[in-house]
């Protein structure tokens, strides 16, 4: 009896010690992790749908039980629609790793939610390719914030039955007499407003837009603008792709923007969905993503241990080929199940498909044309007018 | 232990305590009340307290900070941004064309089920009404939404006779909500309907009402509480739904707004002061109804 009282409380007293601790810890961590000890035990991670599979959804997904058997890191997980959607959780704290877009990255980092990674603890890292290394959303200041995981476009899909002739311009979206009005659809989140930005690039020069995260006041208003004007020939914003995969096979939706893995299932079914997808003419909006650790994650090593782990070539064929995207690591692409993948994404270093490709950003008020006569509009006010936009 | 304490119950700590409150009925009425009351008071009341003291702070999106200072600009934002208004505005429609096509579909349904139909009958349509409450909210928003497609079912009946459906728009989530809510207004219809005596239906026939005088003089105002409390019901999941919209339509509704600026924003106090926008329109709507008389028969 006493024996007992007398282990709660030793464990009850670890167990403050190690709370009492963990800012500690954190504040020494100012610098960077020089060395990855033994794991804690567990790491919970916060990433997009599809980035971390234990095999609960298919058995053939399963890249979370091998690193919980290698590195004793129980792995816990939640997914995110869109990046808005992971600054709300990842800042209410309780996660160790994010995958963070460009959009969501630089607000991480700006707001010191995320710390700097010491990528000579990341052996994969050095197979990473070129393209993605030191990009503006995961080094800030010269300092590494994290791994580059993989790449993607934001792509026009249409009906193949319905649409004639094929689209190969944005603006067939954004036509208020479009004949496909009311069955185009558009991405639900703020940093859609870039989808307007680029096809002004094209379509309004004197408007002088340089980057489409880089808006000053009247190219913000010419862009919300033409958001407004789409708003009444969709049919739907979809953030859920499988509600878009839904639209598209019901011919709710016939036009509109699109990941690749999207028009993928949609072929594989059975009968298929008759559609194809294209980047048009004026380029497109796409997403780089980064795997980053949580300022004061008491789990350091086995988050250390996870994007080393996710940055391995299997791991990155695994995901690349589930989610549909072109992987970081240049060695996941002789070990993709489907040879051509990597081909079909655009993977290798240097690929020009990139050339006119705008990963998302998060815009500031510093304009991230170089430009310093004006102010851009901040992605708060990107949020309220995303509200204006769909409230119509 | 002796055998003189074993014949002396009445000293056990449970008898004492029995005794002591039964000459204390209230005491005895406010020590049982205790637990479920303190739950009603700290968990409901307590957060709408929180929420309402939550709504006067401001948040920072470029620090991501809430700062705790009173302030009223989230309800000047409300009051002056024009899409906000235009959302409220949407919403308090809809939510009031949904409650008067429940009332309208509700009543004949609750009446035939009080007053006409035999004991068994009643039994089945009650489960009948109470059955589609158990399936999961999510699944029938989608079976809608499958519905209404442009390849759904609906377009597919329609089709023979040269007509289609409304599509995935305000029309089809009008239908919708008016599908999820109906068994809100039936149930407290039916028992409002089941409660007035016959003795007075009888007595205003006697006394030469015809049967539409007699509804319309006696049964309608004895209904009214129950239609009132039906549309409580009704008018406020409208009003506070934001998953139907999203799945149906591309419009959003109040309930998006605080889902938005929660979920995607993290501008806590803002969601917050919209969430209040419900709350005033429910209280607006009880006084209103309460001048009307709506509570009188009670």
């Amino acid at each position: 009896m006493v024996h007992r009282t007398f282990r709660g409380l030793a464990v009850l007293s670890g167990f403050a010690l190690a709370v009492g601790l963990t800012p500690g810890l954190a504040a020494a961590q100012d610098d960077m992790v020089t060395e990855v000890g033994a794991g804690e035990g567990q790491v919970s991670i916060l990433a997009w749908p599809g980035y971390v599979e234990d095999g609960s959804f298919s058995p053939d997904a399963d890249w979370v039980t091998p690193f919980e058997e290698a590195t004793g890191c129980e792995v816990s997980y939640d997914i995110f629609g869109t990046s808005d959607e992971a600054w709300t959780k990842f800042t209410a704290g309780g996660y160790d790793v994010v995958s963070a877009s460009g959009d969501l990255s630089f607000r991480l980092f700006e707001n010191g939610y995320v710390q700097p990674v010491n990528l000579d603890l990341i052996p994969n890292y050095a197979d990473i390719v070129a393209d993605l290394k030191d990009q503006p959303y995961n080094t800030f200041d010269g300092v590494h914030y994290g791994v580059p995981h993989g790449r993607g476009a934001n792509l026009l899909m249409w009906r193949t039955d319905v649409v004639d002739p094929a689209p190969d311009s944005w603006t067939t979206v954004f036509d208020p007499d479009s004949p496909y009005a009311g069955k185009i659809t558009a991405y639900d989140a703020a940093i859609y407003i870039a989808d307007a930005a680029v096809v002004l690039m094209a379509t309004r020069p004197d408007l002088g837009i340089t980057n489409p995260y880089a808006l000053d006041e009247t190219q913000f208003s010419e862009a919300v603008a033409l958001a407004k004007q789409q708003q009444s020939v969709l049919n739907e914003y979809w953030s859920d792709y499988a509600l878009e995969m839904e639209a598209f096979r019901n011919g709710d939706s016939v036009l509109g923007t699109t990941w690749q893995v999207i028009t993928n299932f949609l072929l594989l079914e059975d009968p298929p969905v008759q559609v194809a997808n294209v980047k048009p003419v004026e380029g497109s909006t796409g997403w780089s993503d980064t795997w980053m650790v949580a300022a004061e994650t008491p789990n350091i090593n086995c988050s250390y241990m996870w994007l080393d782990h996710v940055a391995s070539p299997p791991v990155q064929a695994a995901i690349a080929e589930w989610f549909g995207e072109a992987p970081a690591n240049q060695k996941a692409c002789e070990l993709t199940a489907n040879p051509g993948h990597c081909d079909e994404f655009h993977a290798a270093a240097g690929d020009p498909f990139w050339e006119d490709v705008w990963y998302w950003t998060t815009p500031r008020e510093e304009c991230l044309d170089g430009r310093t006569d004006v102010q851009c509009v901040g992605f708060d006010a990107w949020l309220d007018a995303w509200l204006e936009i769909k409230g119509g | 232990m002796t055998g003189a304490e074993q014949t002396r119950p009445r000293s056990s700590l449970s008898r004492r305590l029995a005794t002591y409150f039964y000459i204390r009925p209230r005491l005895q009425l406010g020590t049982l009340l205790a637990a479920p009351s303190a739950w009603l008071i700290v968990v409901y009341l307590g957060s709408l307290a929180i929420m309402l003291v939550t709504s006067f702070w401001s948040y920072s999106a470029s620090t991501n900070e809430i700062d705790q200072s009173f302030t009223l600009e989230n309800y000047v934002e409300i009051a002056q941004s024009p899409a906000m208004r235009t959302i409220i505005l949407r919403t308090v429609v809809m939510a009031a064309l949904v409650t008067a096509a429940t009332v309208i579909v509700a009543f004949p349904i609750a009446y035939f089920m009080a007053r006409v139909a035999s004991p068994r009958t009643r039994r089945l349509l009650v489960v009948a009404v109470i059955v589609p409450l158990w399936a999961s909210y999510v699944a029938k928003i989608y079976a809608w939404r499958l519905i209404f497609s442009e390849q759904g079912v609906l377009n597919w009946a329609l089709e023979p006779l040269g007509l289609r459906g409304p599509g995935t728009n305000e029309i089809a989530l009008f239908f919708v909500f008016v599908y999820l809510w109906l068994p809100y207004m039936i149930l407290p219809v039916y028992a409002g309907l089941e409660r007035i005596p016959g003795s007075l239906l009888e007595a205003s026939a006697d006394l030469g009402g015809r049967p539409g005088r007699t509804f319309l003089k006696v049964t309608l105002p004895l209904a009214m509480p129950a239609v009132i409390a039906g549309s409580i019901f009704t008018f406020s999941l409208t009003l506070g739904d934001y998953i139907a919209p999203s799945l149906i339509t591309k419009t959003i509704f109040l309930g998006n707004v605080i889902q938005q600026k929660l979920g995607q924003a993290g501008d806590v106090p803002f969601a917050a002061a919209m969430a209040m926008v419900p709350i005033a329109i429910m209280v607006l709507y009880l006084l209103v109804a309460r001048r009307l008389g709506a509570f009188e028969a009670l």
